[in-house]
């Protein structure tokens, strides 16, 4: 079978670049280069994250800051008040995130389509009023984690390295963590419900169970992300985790690179991070307003000239190079169809 | 021994705002048997497909599957009771490979991936689409999705099948070779209902016929006993 040497060469693929990944910065030293390749790995791990739901199962969710928020919040609050390692925090920024995610996937996946990513936006937007609107989480003013203390225990370090090993660490369990989906009978679920919803339901699947489970794992990474973002920047506020943008970008990712496949939000997050950061010194201003404007222009691109991403993109390419194999020439049923 | 039929609806109703698409229908289907549906288009076929797969909520009336009652479950339910459907317009996944299609009916029953594919094999192959198991669904020809959809509802391991006119469109040939896969799976010890506009194709397998006009049921019996039956004819003749 062709499918054993297909496996065992994406196997090789994926430790080359997991040993290019681990020593890539003992070439860049520059801080502020280091600062960049933390934000690609980021952006990779939230795209890689919402992928689980928006790409595999299909439900596109334009919400995903509130569950990077709570993670922020949650793992943030807990060393704050209790000193609690955000190593443990994190994870319970995650269950935080999961619990919250089931809350609110029961009545959102009674939605269909378009109707669920608009209640998923306004979720988000009256988590983020709720927020910042707290006396217990300082509303507005933000939280600052503490400036006296650094090491692994913290998890706060004076340099950028060890940031980037963490942000690398978790990037790569959620990878795994997707991975494992993909194969399992889940995976096949996902875009079971995600092709046919009701053909899905005649061959005996739930399509809230599953939907539920693609929310919830999602949101248990995507907290982590966000805890990981206050340990890095050690402050937050509303604006800077629970932003309707956030939610924008994080799906942007996964889209811009291809949906329902692994490798497409690790390509996102490379080319959205980099343009990013490009126009952030070009237009020297890190204002949302200019981040809204390189979305929309992002969204614009990919629906015109591909949506399926710039993974899609390369297929294509491929396909229509010379030497490329030729398509079959066979009734496509598509069309047929009413 | 088993003496609870495997399907007993009763007095069965469903009706959209006003329109009535099921009357009072009432019929047993024993395990094993094949049953052909017939009827005028929008006689209510389909809908009686989707009361009984769990699709819509009858509005009256019960339907017992192995003497339990059924009514109103939901389609993943009836699915995990051994009622298994295919769709009159096609609804196959697109992104996945033929085999993949069938690993996902096979997963009902066995989550194990490894397994549920040996599995799909198996159903592949008896539905005659071996040589099709890498290519992707949506480039299979509309036929070969009707035996897709047949082959992913096998897949269930039912015990009653609802095919969706699966030989329209098909030439003579076939049309024949559809025949031969019902027979085979009524020796499987499959139940199946058959609805069909191809009289070729039903007639000579069905045991049994049941022919709905407007939402009723106007006749059952043999294949023979119908195509004699002066109100089947007048409905079809009255088109
Ligand atoms: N979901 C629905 N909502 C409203 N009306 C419906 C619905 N489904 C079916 N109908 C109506 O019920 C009637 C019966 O339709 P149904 O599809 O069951 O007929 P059928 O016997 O399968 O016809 P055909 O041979 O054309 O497939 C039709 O008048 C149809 O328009
Ligand atoms: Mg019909």
């Amino acid at each position: 079978m062709t499918t054993g040497t297909n496996v065992s060469r994406k196997m090789a693929g994926t430790a080359a670049l997991l040993a290019l990944a681990a020593v890539l910065p003992l070439a860049v030293t520059e801080p502020s280069q280091q600062n960049f390749l933390i934000l690609i790995l980021m952006g990779a791990q939230m795209g890689v994250a919402w992928n689980i739901v928006g790409g595999y199962a299909g439900q596109v969710s334009l919400g995903h800051a509130v569950f990077y928020g709570i993670g922020a919040y949650t793992s943030t609050m807990l060393l704050l008040t209790l000193g609690l390692t955000p190593w443990i925090g994190a994870l319970a920024g995650g269950l935080v995130a999961a619990a919250f995610a089931l809350a609110m996937g029961w009545p959102c996946f009674r939605l269909k389509g378009h109707y669920f990513a608009m209640a998923t936006i306004a979720v988000a937007e009256i988590m983020q009023i709720l927020v910042t609107n707290s006396d217990a989480l300082e509303g507005a003013v933000g939280l600052y984690l503490p400036m006296d203390q650094s090491g692994w225990g913290v998890l706060i370090f004076l340099s950028k390295l060890p940031y980037y090993y963490v942000i690398l660490g978790l990037l790569v369990l959620t990878v795994l963590v997707s991975w494992a989906i993909e194969r399992s009978h889940i995976g096949y679920y996902f875009r079971a419900i995600k092709d046919e919803p009701e053909a899905a339901r005649a061959l005996g699947v739930s399509l809230t169970r599953y939907k539920l489970i693609a929310l919830t794992v999602s949101a248990f990474l995507t907290a982590m992300g966000g805890s990981f973002y206050a340990q890095k920047e050690m402050f937050i506020d509303p604006g800077s985790v629970f932003a309707g943008t956030i939610s924008i970008k994080i799906a942007l990712i996964a889209i811009l690179g291809g949906v329902g496949r692994l490798t497409g939000p690790v390509l996102g997050a490379v080319i959205l991070i980099t343009i990013e950061e490009y126009s952030r010194t070009l237009f020297g201003s890190t204002g949302s307003g200019t981040d809204m404007i390189i979305y929309a222009a992002m969204i614009i691109l990919v629906a015109v000239f591909s949506p399926s991403g710039v993974l899609g993109l390369l297929g294509d390419l491929r396909r229509h190079l010379p030497g490329a194999k030729p398509a079959e020439v066979e009734t496509s049923a598509k069309e047929i169809r009413p | 021994m088993n003496t609870a039929p495997l399907l007993a609806v009763d007095g069965l109703g469903k009706a959209f705002d006003g329109l009535v698409a099921n009357r009072d229908i009432s019929f047993v289907v024993h395990h094993g048997e094949i049953i052909g549906l017939i009827g005028p288009n929008g006689a209510g076929k389909t809908t009686l497909f989707n009361c009984l797969a769990g699709f819509h909520t009858p509005t009256t009336g019960r339907i017992a599957f192995e003497g339990h009652d059924i009514t109103g479950s939901t389609p993943e339910s009836a699915a995990a009771l051994g009622i298994a459907r295919t769709f009159q317009i096609v609804r196959v996944f697109q992104s996945m490979t033929a085999l993949e299609n069938v690993m996902v009916g096979a997963m009902l029953r066995n989550k194990r991936v490894s397994e549920a594919r040996e599995r799909a094999e198996d159903e592949l192959a008896f539905v005659g689409l071996s040589h099709r198991a890498d290519t992707p669904a949506s480039d299979l020809t509309v036929s070969e999705q009707k035996r897709l959809e047949v082959a992913r509802a096998l897949a269930t391991e039912p015990k009653l099948i609802l095919l969706d006119e699966v030989m329209a469109g098909l030439n003579p040939t076939e049309v024949r070779e559809a025949s031969a896969l019902v027979h085979r799976i009524h020796q499987r010890g499959i139940a199946s209902i058959i609805v069909e506009h191809v009289m070729e194709g039903i007639m000579p397998i069905a045991h049994r016929m049941l022919v709905l006009d407007y939402g009723a049921k106007i006749a059952d019996g043999t294949p023979a006993e119908i195509a004699e039956n002066p109100a089947v004819i007048a409905a079809y003749l009255g088109e």
